[in-house]
């Protein structure tokens, strides 16, 4: 008893400065936070309570709006594009290619470097007056465009396909490995029966790759509903609001607008929207170990 | 990886069907290299080139006038002195941040999988709940509080706040490593008398080596190209490249010169490329483990 006391004491005291942070940064933040988001702190934080205006005056806001719908549509389609590209790179690299780790390093170097550094890289490639657009037209195709950063409709494409250029080597590691893990006899059998291997891929594969490909998804869109320093460094939030992201909104409330009150709610809406998000997946990957564990 | 594919040896015969996986794969291999290309081959021009808007074409001279500026004189604002002092930075803040948290994760890990004291899955599952959680929701509070200890615009603070973000992913990634290793092996430790700490160092840490590598290069390159972080605690003497970076190519007065932005992004970009370079596999299994298990 007295042995299992001490070992207990031991492990206890090394976890204290873990609980510190879980408990005071982790939980006390964020109930600092959340309560300043119900004040009308601008400035300085303010104890004057105010209910749920600052909320109201959130959804009022055509930015903050804007910015909603700017990181939905980049979240869709950054994910979405991640998955297909990746998968497809792990699909062709696993087709017995010749230099396939040269192909893998190739996929996969983007996602090594900081956002702020792709974010300048794929600015200074979509310049409309010395990047690409000006390179194509010397050429001779003078009506070509290519103004993805400088034009209000295209601006939020022009992030995705960054997004998608440092992410999908991710997608690609994770399916490949997947790819990898899957039994030869079942490629025997459908091939006896002839399947092409297309429909292999589609058909037999993929459903296995499931778990994996969700779990993929899921992190990235973590990052989406993060993201912050790619729309810094690629068009900080224009032309006018077309890429405007909440975090960003939030920032520059927090620390430029000195708008705590409505930062702090903007940020809650933003946790409120992870739960949202992550809460039914957890619920399902728990539920799988449960069946799992009883089977 | 390397096991035997089960549709056999590398197809001898040249089909449509391999031309085309050929032509995808050399397609998305020029898509993804472009950006590197173009930055290598701006940095390498003089203004009066870049001006040309021939941003594929090879630079008629070698000029490396822009790496020297990109590193001793680029301008962040008024202040002129280059991307220099944001390296070091860098380096003063990963390499302690990298150390202290691979160590507290390592210990974290352990303590939770192989001696589980009280509430260790409540702590566990805080943790993971606090890793998911936008970083903006805690930073007001954060940046009152260091300031009130003292550790605001600090290099000692910057390194803390990392450290802290950093748990989440660490200890889970420990407590997975560390609870296939058979409890056996602890209790026979204990029974000879061995302590917490003793296992730890003697028998626990010399096993989980290579997670600690993998676990270090995660850690670094996430460090090093953290933003959001060094803007806001690190403070003007501290400021990461990944921030100076941004300073010098978001806000100069009058003409952008390209080429020594493109030099500073390299210069920036280089650490972690190094390091995935090099480190091949295991940074490999570090993105892996963090994805599949985060």
């Amino acid at each position: 008893m007295s042995v299992k006391r001490k070992r207990n004491l031991s492990a206890t005291i090394a976890l204290l400065p873990t609980w510190f942070a879980a408990v005071v940064v982790f939980i006390g933040t964020m109930a600092w936070s959340i309560r300043l988001s119900f004040t009308n702190s601008t400035l300085f934080p303010s104890s004057t309570y105010v209910g749920f205006a600052q909320y109201a005056k959130l959804f009022a806001s055509a930015k903050w709006l804007a910015s909603l719908q700017n990181v939905l549509i980049f979240g869709v389609l950054y994910v979405a594009g991640c998955l297909v590209l990746g998968f497809l790179l792990a699909a062709a690299l696993d087709r017995k290619i010749r230099f396939e780790s040269a192909f893998r390093a190739i996929f996969l170097y983007p996602y090594a470097m900081s956002f702020v550094v792709t974010g300048l890289i794929w600015q200074w490639m979509l310049n409309p007056t010395l990047g690409i657009q000006a390179s194509v037209r010397s050429l001779g195709w003078e009506s070509f465009v290519l103004d993805w950063v400088v034009n209000r409709d295209m601006a939020i494409y022009a992030l995705v396909l960054a997004g998608v250029w440092q992410g999908a080597g991710l997608v690609m590691v994770i399916a490949l490995a997947g790819i990898r893990g899957i039994e030869a006899e079942q490629w025997k059998a459908a091939r006896i029966d002839g399947i092409p291997v297309w429909r292999i891929y589609v058909s037999i594969i993929l459903p296995q790759l499931g778990p994996a490909l969700a779990a993929a998804g899921m992190l990235l869109a973590m990052g989406v509903i993060k993201t912050y320093d790619i729309v810094v460094a690629m068009t900080n939030g224009g032309p006018g609001n077309a890429t405007e992201v909440p975090a960003k909104f939030i920032m520059d409330n927090l620390f430029g607008r000195q708008n705590l009150g409505l930062a702090t709610a903007g940020a809650t809406v933003l946790v409120l929207g992870v739960v949202i998000a992550v809460a039914p997946f957890r619920y399902a990957m728990h539920m799988r170990n449960q069946a799992k564990g009883g089977a | 990886m390397n096991q035997p594919h089960p549709n056999g040896p590398k197809p001898a015969r040249i089909t449509a069907g391999r031309i085309g996986l050929y032509t995808f794969l050399v397609g998305a291999a020029l898509f993804f290299l472009l950006p590197l290309y173009t930055m290598v081959v701006t940095s390498l021009k003089s203004m009066d080139e870049i001006r040309l808007g021939q941003i594929f074409a090879l630079p008629a001279t070698l000029d490396f006038s822009a790496w020297v500026t990109a590193w001793s004189g680029a301008c962040m604002g008024t202040v002129c002195v280059g991307i220099r002092s944001g390296f070091w930075n860098s380096v003063a803040i990963t390499v302690p941040s990298v150390a202290l948290s691979v160590f507290i994760g390592a210990v974290n890990g352990y303590a939770l999988s192989l001696w589980r004291p009280r509430g260790a899955n409540a702590l566990f599952g805080l943790l993971m709940a606090g890793g998911l959680i936008p970083y903006q929701i805690f930073l007001y509070p954060m940046v009152r509080a260091m300031a009130n200890i003292g550790l605001y615009n600090s290099l000692a603070g910057i390194i803390l706040v990392h450290v802290i973000f950093g748990l989440p992913l660490v200890t889970l990634l420990f407590r997975n490593y560390f609870v296939s290793v058979p409890e056996e092996l602890c209790k026979a430790a204990r029974v000879d008398g061995a302590g917490f700490w003793r296992i730890f160092f003697e028998i626990m840490l010399p096993i989980a080596v290579p997670m600690v590598v993998v676990v270090s290069m995660l850690q670094f390159t996430g460090i090093w190209n953290d933003f959001l972080l060094g803007l806001v605690f690190a403070g003007r003497d501290n400021l990461p490249m990944t921030v100076q970076l941004n300073n010098i190519v978001n806000t100069t007065m009058g003409e952008r010169t390209y080429n020594v932005n493109m030099a500073a992004t390299i210069l920036t970009a280089i650490v972690p490329l190094a390091i995935y370079f090099l480190s091949g596999r295991w940074f490999v299994r570090g993105i892996a483990a963090g994805a599949v298990k985060g």
